[in-house]
């Protein structure tokens, strides 16, 4: 109906934005907690890391945002969990490149492949990597000694 | 001038408004495969070929720098920058030229009052009383300042979704040590039209120094600081049709005298010795640097142009665009209107009930719409609505109802997309 806007708002992406994966806190044990924002257009949004060593157990967001950068945060959710920290942020790479050059080649047959589109959007980069950027940020923060993933931070990001 | 200083003395309803559009080329354009409909005019105004080709024939012709020099070109452009002044004072009916202090904007006339006035004047203790609809750039120059200077900022309320101001607090809270109350004349959010000449004799009558942000008003609405009675008032060309990067700061005669200057440079000075210098006469002490020439000639031929057709005018087509604008927006289930339903200017603000803003003006952009999406310079009044970011759709005299119309099928349509 809207033409070109298809590539953009694909049929995965708007149920990924209509019903949020891992779209909740997490209460218990305590988890890394990122606040990200896009001062574009003031979406702000919570992630909550829970670590297993150096392995992503459990990976949850809150907050309100456009389709895209909620559709986003929700298949990066799915993407890494379970993932080595190294792993996570190579696949972070990825669709970074991917979501700037419209490459989707590393992600074929991958629901992220749905995300080629937003690079025909330049102002939209931004809304499609809040969750990423909060991921990322997230990850880079150091653990307590016991390192169990138990340390509570709270850390503002900005997207790009 | 264009033809249309003829519609001088008509009323709104004999102005020619399709031909006008004409003036705009860049209006006559397809974006998308279709055709543009310019509906940010709050962000900025496009320009009349009389404001593109009056800067074209300054660089053509009398390119030179003001003030120094003795020759013809000099003399040329020191006549075009001064008598862009004097059309300024008119256009803001401010009477003397001495307090038109062009700046590159709105932004930094405030930043200019904030740093040279707050500095002198503002003490540990001190208020400035500012209002909850505030533009960033009339937040964070007083947030600044006041940290420097342990003063502290209060806010007028704004009461809820119908945006206007809670005046029944405006009383106490500038009785409460306020040293400066500024405030916007009309929002660029919610498009409430504030009563500025009441809230500066509210002020008047408890010693308050008054300064109006006009960047939303000055273009759209007659602005006379007479009848407002502000100490400081400021606008930006950019949005009455003018150029980018130039702007006026208006002073009041008596503020002048005690304002210190801003920043340094060439032509503030009126002789400068190694170690002491003394400034130049206003506004000349307030204007360092070589200042925008090709601007200044551009805005001139922008108020120019603007007063061809009559502000009243433009305020009456605008308001109908807006009540139209309110009235058709409403019939979609679930929106969201935001901001007074009367005593409007030409501006709505809202959220559909299933789609995000964001994805509201990139689906519109898709159909020839620019809109504007997002906090629009206003985070602390957003989250006091309790919301992200709205829609906005401005309007100016060379938009029609047609085009709404147009927008509402769209919104429509993006509506019934993200609702599945």
């Amino acid at each position: 109906m809207f033409g070109d806007l298809d590539d953009l708002y694909q049929d995965i992406i708007l149920d990924y934005s209509r019903n949020p994966r891992n779209f909740r806190k997490i209460e218990s044990p305590p988890a890394r907690v990122v606040e990200g924002h896009n001062p574009l257009c003031g979406d702000e949004l919570t992630l909550y890391l829970l670590m297993d060593g150096d392995v992503v157990r459990d990976v949850a967001f809150e907050g309100a945002g456009c389709a895209i950068s909620k559709a986003s945060a929700s298949a990066m959710t799915t993407a890494v969990k379970g993932k080595t920290r190294s792993e996570a942020l190579k696949v972070l790479e990825n669709f970074h490149d991917m979501v700037t050059s419209g490459n989707a080649e590393v992600f074929e047959d991958d629901k992220l492949a749905a995300f080629s589109g937003v690079h025909k959007f330049p102002a939209r980069v931004k809304c499609a990597m809040l969750g990423w950027r909060a991921l990322e940020s997230s990850l880079s923060s150091t653990d307590d000694e016991s390192g169990a993933g138990v340390s509570v931070e709270k850390k503002t990001i900005t997207t790009e | 001038m264009p033809e249309t200083t003829s519609s001088q003395k008509k009323n709104a309803d004999a102005v020619d408004w399709r031909k006008l559009k004409k003036d705009f080329p860049i209006l006559d354009q397809q974006v998308h495969g279709v055709p543009l409909v310019y509906f940010d005019n709050a962000a900025t105004t496009q320009k009349p070929r009389a404001v593109i080709d009056s800067m074209s024939s300054y660089y053509l012709e009398d390119n030179s720098n003001v003030h120094r020099g003795v020759h013809e070109l000099s003399n040329r452009a020191t006549s075009a920058y001064e008598s862009a002044r004097k059309r300024a004072a008119e256009f803001i009916n401010a009477g003397d030229t001495r307090g038109i202090i062009f700046t590159r904007g709105t932004t930094e006339s405030i930043n200019l009052v904030a740093q040279a006035w707050g500095d002198a004047n503002f003490k540990p203790g001190d208020r400035i009383l500012l209002t909850e609809m505030e533009h960033h750039s009339n937040i964070v120059p007083w947030q600044l300042i006041a940290e420097r200077t342990d003063a502290e900022l209060i806010y007028v309320p704004v009461t809820g979704d119908d945006g206007r101001l809670d005046l029944t607090r405006l009383e106490e809270l500038l009785s409460r040590n306020v040293k400066l109350f500024a405030f916007t004349h009309v929002s660029n959010t919610l498009g409430t039209i504030n009563p500025a000449a009441e809230l500066c004799a509210m002020a008047r009558k408890h010693g308050v120094t008054t300064l109006v942000d006009a960047a939303q008003s000055a273009g759209h609405m007659p602005v006379d600081v007479a009848e407002i009675g502000c100490d400081f008032l400021a606008f930006s060309g950019h949005k009455v049709c003018g150029p980018t990067g130039i702007g006026v700061l208006y002073v009041k005669g008596e503020m002048l005298e005690k304002l210190p200057p801003w920043q340094g440079g060439g032509e503030m000075i009126s002789s400068v010795d190694f170690f002491k210098t003394s400034w130049n006469e206003p506004p000349y002490k307030f204007e360092a640097g070589t200042p925008n020439i090709a601007g200044a000639v551009g805005l001139h031929a922008a108020m120019d142009y603007l007063d061809g057709i009559g502000r009243r005018n433009i305020f009456e087509h605008d308001r109908e665009l807006g009540r139209y604008a309110w009235r058709r927006l409403s019939e979609i289930p679930g929106i969201r209107l935001l901001g007074p339903a009367d005593e409007r200017i030409g501006l709505v603000s809202f959220l559909l009930k299933d789609a995000h803003a964001h994805d509201v003006t990139t689906f519109a952009d898709q159909r020839g719409f620019a809109l504007r999406g997002g906090h629009h310079c206003n985070q602390p009044l957003m989250r006091k609505l309790g919301v992200a970011s709205t829609v906005r759709s401005s309007f100016y005299f060379y938009n029609d109802t047609d085009e709404i119309d147009r927008l509402v099928d769209v919104l429509i349509q993006i509506q019934k997309f993200f609702a599945g």
